[in-house]
């Protein structure tokens, strides 16, 4: 099976990201590696990686706009006839990948995390209603396909060297969506919960401004920073800034404390670097209980009460 | 051609929200004996959340400039719930096209037919839905309509003189994108752009009377993939679970803290 994996990148630069597609990629056949990005050519020693049989340079200019992704896409897809196409699960990849899926016809399937070659027959492991339930999807007969891919569900590819380098050239267009302009969410001068070492982190069953200010005193009482999941963002509960997963901040901390945080996938790319999880939750099938180290079903409320009388 | 020989000067938008009856667990999961889906009977159905802020950003941009706001789907009679929801909420019409929303493809062509036929201004799409979370119905609807995506966005600026909008996108570890587009586009809105109102009682009443249209879809196609089975996975990791009344647990946690955070 031949294998098209695009580099992810943002921001002109390959994420790490894309060492994930290449060990998923190589190991169902050979991988051509496909840099879609502003002058390609410096990133081409940090992306000779093991598995990759050639690196394609798709030089495209400025910063991500949908247009010029897809027509490139395309163009690869065409001139290449990769058996499978990966792209990165990111903001970007579904704003482009799905739409070149849907203009070629291919099978497709997004947020996966597991693959298998079954009697040559591709099929791809993803998750519905949540983590609840894994299903194994199969693809339409003789038609390539496309796929976008869980970032952490892989292992990192290890450096190689002496990969060949093609120049791929697309047409250059008009872009129906342009690019202006970066700006940060985070509040300037609040503190940066990507570095606290001691993390309580709330979530919806934390409802109101008062039940904030409740945990807020608890973890000043016990030496934490309050952080939170997406909900109490949303809702204006919480600043941006203290937000925890994939669309909000990666943390570390040696103790991650959540309270009434369900665990949506989301919520979890946030706090796989965290050394030691605790959850408390009144759902005994959240997912979180699931990469949590310790777990409790209960009140948040009570338990809250109860944890700060011995402070 | 609605919008191409709409005059210049007129103020009122059409906007078209697609949204979905997402599916959700009222008891514990149970799968059919044949290991193929998820069993019907523990499952109901209810909006999807994204779809929701989708929907109240249509309704804010229509309240300010006049128009018309679309609800439609791709559904069953399951469905007719959640476009009950979104008429009770202020929308003026709503569309069921009749199908199984599976793959996002299949989802995306069933939409098309509508989306040519209303010829809106702007489509809102939520960014992804909370039971099969593709988030890529959006893009593909977009491209089978020769439209601009712009994907998981968090604010709208409309400015239906230029036939632009210029929006900003949430992209990972709080990066946001600044984007123009223009317009006809397909937008696909992320939770917290607005905070969807409530459907009152006198209101969610008087949409039960409303008529939803229903069609068939007109277009075929292969999906994009089919379920070869599902499994409800025991998680390969599980917490050790502190029992016992909240005083107890309190006093376990305060262990684990003092020994793991020195």
């Amino acid at each position: 099976m031949n294998v098209l994996v695009v580099a992810e990148s943002l921001r002109g630069a390959p994420q790490g990201v894309t060492r994930e597609l290449v060990t998923a990629g190589s190991r169902l056949g050979p991988v051509t590696l496909a840099l879609l990005t502003p002058d390609p050519v410096r990133f081409v020693p940090s992306c000779q990686l093991e598995g990759v049989t050639e690196i394609l340079t798709v030089d495209l200019p400025g910063d991500f706009e949908p247009d010029p992704y897809s027509r490139a896409l395309k163009d690869l897809i065409q001139a290449r006839q990769p058996d499978l196409t990966l792209v990165a699960f990111t903001i970007n990849g579904i704003a482009y990948a799905p739409a070149v899926a849907a203009a070629l016809g291919l099978g497709f399937a997004s947020d996966v995390h597991g693959l298998k070659l079954e009697r040559g027959n591709l099929v791809a492991t993803r998750s519905f209603y949540g983590s609840l339930v894994t299903a194994e999807l199969e693809f339409p007969p003789d038609t390539p396909v496309l796929l976008l891919l869980r970032p952490k569900a892989w292992p990192p590819a290890v450096l190689s060297r002496n990969i060949s380098v093609t120049e791929f050239v697309v047409p250059r267009g008009r872009s129906r969506a342009r690019h202006i302009g970066f700006t940060e969410a985070s509040v300037p001068g609040d503190l940066d919960i990507a570095e606290a070492p001691f993390l309580i982190s709330i979530g919806r069953a934390v409802a109101d401004a008062e039940g904030v200010a409740r945990f807020q005193r608890l973890a000043e009482r016990v030496g934490a920073t309050l952080s939170s999941s997406r909900p109490l963002v949303d809702s204006g509960l919480m600043p941006p800034s203290r937000q925890v997963g994939q669309s909000g901040k990666v943390v570390k901390p040696k103790v991650y404390f959540a309270f009434g945080i369900s665990g949506a996938a989301e919520h979890l790319a946030g706090i796989t670097e965290a050394q030691t999880i605790l959850a408390v939750n009144t759902d005994p099938y959240a997912p979180i209980f699931s990469v949590a180290d310790y777990g409790a079903v209960a009140d948040v409320f009570e338990i809250a009460e109860e944890l700060e009388k011995l402070y | 051609m609605g919008w191409l020989v709409r005059a210049r000067g007129v103020v009122a938008v059409k906007l078209l929200v697609c949204a979905k009856a997402v599916a959700s667990f009222r008891a514990p999961v149970r799968i059919t004996s044949n290991a193929a889906s998820v069993d019907p009977d523990v499952l109901e159905f209810g909006p999807n959340e994204w779809d929701l802020a989708a929907a109240e950003e249509a309704l804010c941009l229509r309240d300010q400039k006049g128009g018309e706001v679309v609800a439609a789907t791709c559904g069953t009679s399951t469905s007719e719930k959640t476009l009950r929801r979104l008429l009770a909420m202020g929308f003026n019409r709503a569309v069921l096209v009749e199908g199984v929303p599976a793959d996002p493809m299949s989802v995306a062509r069933a939409l098309t037919d509508v989306a040519l036929l209303e010829q809106p201004d702007l489509i809102f799409c939520g960014a992804r839905s909370s039971d099969s979370g593709h988030a890529s119905t959006g893009s593909m609807l977009a491209e089978l309509l020769g439209m601009p995506c712009a994907a998981v966005v968090t604010r709208v600026f409309y400015d239906e003189e230029r036939r632009l909008a210029v929006v900003e996108r949430e992209l990972e570890g709080g990066l946001i994108d600044h984007m123009e587009i223009d317009t006809p586009a397909v937008l696909t809105i992320q939770t917290g752009i607005s905070q969807p109102r409530y459907a009152n009682l006198r209101a969610l009443k008087k949409a039960e009377s409303l008529t939803i249209d229903i069609r068939r879809p007109v277009r075929e196609g292969p999906p994009a993939y089919s379920i070869r089975r599902v499994f409800h996975e025991q998680p390969a990791n599980h917490a050790e679970m502190i029992g016992g009344d909240a005083a107890h647990i309190a006093q376990r946690i305060a262990e684990i803290l003092r020994t793991r955070l020195s």
